[in-house]
C-alpha cells in the first residue's frame, strides 16, 4: 500500500526533523544530555532552552505547516484546482493586515499578543467577507471574491507601509510580513493552538466529499455530497486554521501549495486521500525549514518565510515544468 | 420500484423560466428517452428528475412520497445521474472513479469496505474495464470513458438511472454500446431517462418517448405513438419522415 508506506515514511521525516530541531541552534545539545537536562529535578540552562525556548518553537511549526499543508490540499480539492492555497482565499492578507494594524498603531507594543489577536480577527473577518461576496455563486465566484479581498487587504498593507509613522514601525512591520517561528513562546502555541486543531478538524470533515468533487459539483451533487457545505467547511476550517497559524508567525507561502503536489501522486491522486499526507509534509518542510533558518546566514537573520519562497519557487517551477512534459 | 412522476413542475435556470407547468411520468422498469430541440429545457429536466434542481413550483413524486422528503443520501442511493460530457478532474485510476459511484454507501472515514468491493469488482466486468482498471481515469479515449462513468453510474444498482446525453461524442460503434447498456440497465426492472439528440438510437432502444419543445411536453408515449412525422415536424420545425423497416425506425429530415 503505497499510502500507508506514504503515512510512515513521513512520520519517520517528522520524528527525526523534530528531534533535530529541539538539539539544533547556537547552543547544541547533544540527545543524552537534553534527556539528562529535561528529567532533572533541577533547573538548568539546557532544560530552559529545551523546553521553553525549541519545544514551543517547534511545536507551532509542526501546527502551522500542518494546517498550512492540510489546507492547501483542501483547497485545491473543494476549487478542484491545483493552483490553489491558503492565501487565495484572502485569509494570509487579512491576518497580515490585523496584525500590521496592531504593529501600525503601536498596540503590539503594549503586550506581544495583540499583533496575533488582530491577525486573527483579520483572517476571520476576510474569509467572512469572501463568503459574503461569492455568496450564491459557485466556485469561480469564490475565487474571485477572495482574490478581490486579498488585493484589498494587501493594499491596506502597503498603505500602512506607506503612511509608517516611523522608520522603526515600516521594519517592525516588514519584519513581522517575512514569517518567523523565532522568539515564540507557549503563549503564542495557546493562542494559536486551539484554532488551529478546531480549523484542521473542519477541513478533515471534508475528505470523502473532496473524494466526489472529482468528479464535478453536479455529479458531486448527484452522490449525495452537500456541495455547499463542503466550501463552507474548506473557508471556515482556513479562515480559523490558518488565520490563527498567520496570526502568529507571519505569512508562510508556498508550504499549501507545494505540500499536496508532493504527496498526491502516492495516494492515487485521490483528492480526500492526500489530506493527512500533506498535513505531515508541510509539518516536515516548515520544520526542516525552520532547523535551516538557523544555520544560514546571508549578513543578516533569513526569515522563515523568505526562506521556505527561495525553496518552493524554484521547486514549484520545476514542478510545473514535470507537470507540462508528462500530460499531454 | 416506483414510478417517478411530475407534477405541474416549473423550473429556472439563471433567473429565466425554462419549465412551463410540466406534468410527465416515467414508468417502473421502462427506458424513456427524453428528445426535442436544443434549448426545450431536456438538461434542465434531468436535473429536476435527479433532484438536483428544486422545482419554482409543481412537485416531483417517487411513488407515493414527495422527492424532496427524501434526504441526500437516501436519494443518492436510489438514483443515479450521469451529465453531460461527465469530467474527471484529477488522474485517479479507473478502479476509484468506478468506486466513487458508491460514495453514498460509504462510512464517513476509511476505505471501501469489502461487500462494496465486490460490487466495483461487478461493475468493472460488466463493463469491460478489467483491463483499464489501474489506467487514469482523465487519460480514456472518448468510447472508454463513457464505459467507464456508466459504471460509476451503475456500481450501487440504482432504481433511476438519470443519463443527459450518453452519446454525445461518440463513434456508431460506442454510441450504439452505450445505448445498449442502458438497455441492458432497464431489462434488468430498473428505470432509465435519458436525453437524446440521435432520434434513431432513440428509437432502437427506448420504450417510452417524451417530446418536450419551449419547455413543455408536445407529446409522450410508447415510441410508435410518438414517432410519427407530425409530430417531429412539430418538435423540430423541420420537414420529417419516419420510415419504418425490419431494422427498425429511421427518421429523416428535410
Amino acid at each position: 500500500m503505497k499510502g500507508a508506506l506514504l503515512i510512515a515514511g513521513l512520520g519517520l521525516a517528522l520524528a527525526a526533523a523534530a528531534v533535530a530541531s529541539l538539539l539544533a541552534g547556537p547552543v547544541w545539545l547533544d540527545p543524552g544530555q537534553g534527556l539528562a537536562a529535561v528529567l532533572s529535578p533541577h533547573d538548568s540552562l539546557a532544560k530552559l532552552i529545551l523546553l521553553d525556548v525549541r519545544l514551543p518553537r517547534l511545536v507551532l511549526g509542526l501546527l502551522v505547516g500542518a494546517i498550512l499543508g492540510l489546507s492547501g490540499a483542501v483547497l485545491q480539492g473543494v476549487l478542484r484546482n491545483p493552483l490553489a492555497e491558503p492565501g487565495l482565499l484572502g485569509v494570509s492578507s487579512g491576518a497580515s493586515l490585523g496584525a500590521v494594524i496592531a504593529i501600525y498603531y503601536g498596540i503590539g507594543a503594549l503586550t506581544p499578543l495583540a499583533p496575533p489577536l488582530f491577525g486573527l480577527a483579520g483572517g476571520l473577518v476576510t474569509a467572512g467577507a469572501a463568503l459574503v461576496l461569492a455568496r450564491g455563486g459557485g466556485t469561480l465566484a469564490l475565487i474571485l471574491a477572495g482574490a478581490a479581498v486579498s488585493a484589498l487587504a494587501a493594499t491596506g498593507v502597503s498603505l500602512a507601509l506607506n503612511l509608517a509613522p516611523s522608520p522603526y514601525a515600516a521594519y517592525e512591520i516588514m519584519t513581522w510580513l517575512m514569517g518567523s517561528l523565532a522568539d515564540r513562546s507557549w503563549d503564542h502555541v495557546r493562542l494559536a493552538g486551539p484554532f488551529i486543531v478546531a480549523g484542521a478538524v473542519l477541513l478533515g470533515l471534508t475528505a470523502r466529499s473532496l473524494d466526489a468533487l472529482a468528479l464535478g459539483e453536479d455529479q458531486a451533487e448527484s452522490l449525495g455530497v452537500n456541495v455547499g457545505a463542503t466550501r463552507l467547511l474548506a473557508l471556515f476550517g482556513t479562515a480559523l486554521g490558518v488565520g490563527a497559524a498567520t496570526a502568529v508567525c507571519g505569512a508562510i507561502g508556498f508550504v499549501g501549495l507545494i505540500a499536496p503536489h508532493l504527496t498526491r501522486p502516492f495516494v492515487g491522486h485521490r483528492p480526500g486521500g492526500a489530506l493527512l499526507p500533506s498535513a505531515l509534509a508541510g509539518a516536515v518542510i516548515v520544520t526542516a525549514a525552520d532547523i535551516a533558518t538557523r544555520f544560514v546566514r546571508a549578513g543578516a537573520d533569513l526569515k522563515l518565510g523568505v526562506f521556505v519562497s527561495l525553496i518552493g519557487a524554484p521547486f514549484f517551477l520545476w514542478l510545473v515544468l514535470r507537470l507540462r512534459r508528462t500530460s499531454p | 420500484m416506483s414510478d417517478l412522476v411530475l407534477e405541474g413542475v416549473g423550473a429556472e435556470r439563471g433567473g429565466r423560466r425554462v419549465l412551463h407547468g410540466l406534468s410527465a411520468r416515467f414508468p417502473a422498469g421502462r427506458l424513456t428517452a427524453v428528445i426535442g430541440p436544443n434549448g426545450a429545457g431536456k438538461s434542465t429536466l434531468l436535473s429536476v428528475c435527479a433532484g438536483l434542481l428544486k422545482p419554482a413550483e409543481g412537485r416531483v413524486l417517487l411513488g407515493e412520497r414527495a422527492m424532496a422528503a427524501l434526504g441526500r443520501r437516501p436519494l443518492a442511493r436510489l438514483r443515479a445521474y450521469l451529465p453531460q460530457n461527465p469530467q474527471v478532474d484529477w488522474p485517479i485510476s479507473v478502479e476509484r472513479l468506478v468506486a466513487l459511484g458508491l460514495t453514498p454507501s460509504l462510512p464517513l472515514f476509511g476505505g471501501v469496505p469489502d461487500h462494496l468491493r465486490r460490487q466495483v469488482e461487478e461493475a468493472l466486468e460488466a463493463h469491460d474495464l478489467l483491463d483499464l482498471r489501474e489506467r487514469a481515469a482523465d487519460a480514456l479515449s472518448g468510447g472508454e470513458r463513457s464505459r467507464a462513468m456508466l459504471a460509476r453510474a451503475a456500481v450501487g444498482d440504482p432504481q433511476i438511472l438519470i443519463v443527459d446525453e450518453p452519446t454525445v461524442g461518440l463513434d456508431p460503434r460506442h454510441a450504439l454500446d452505450a445505448i445498449r447498456r442502458l438497455r441492458a440497465h432497464a431489462d434488468r426492472r430498473r428505470s432509465v431517462i435519458m436525453a437524446i439528440h440521435d432520434l434513431d438510437l432513440a428509437a432502437r432502444a427506448a420504450d417510452e418517448v417524451l417530446a418536450l419543445k419551449d419547455g413543455r411536453v408536445l407529446a409522450a408515449g410508447p415510441v410508435p405513438a410518438v414517432f410519427t412525422a407530425a409530430i417531429l415536424t412539430r418538435l423540430y420545425d423541420v420537414p420529417a419522415r419516419v420510415v419504418r423497416d425490419e431494422a427498425g425506425i429511421a427518421v429523416r429530415f428535410g
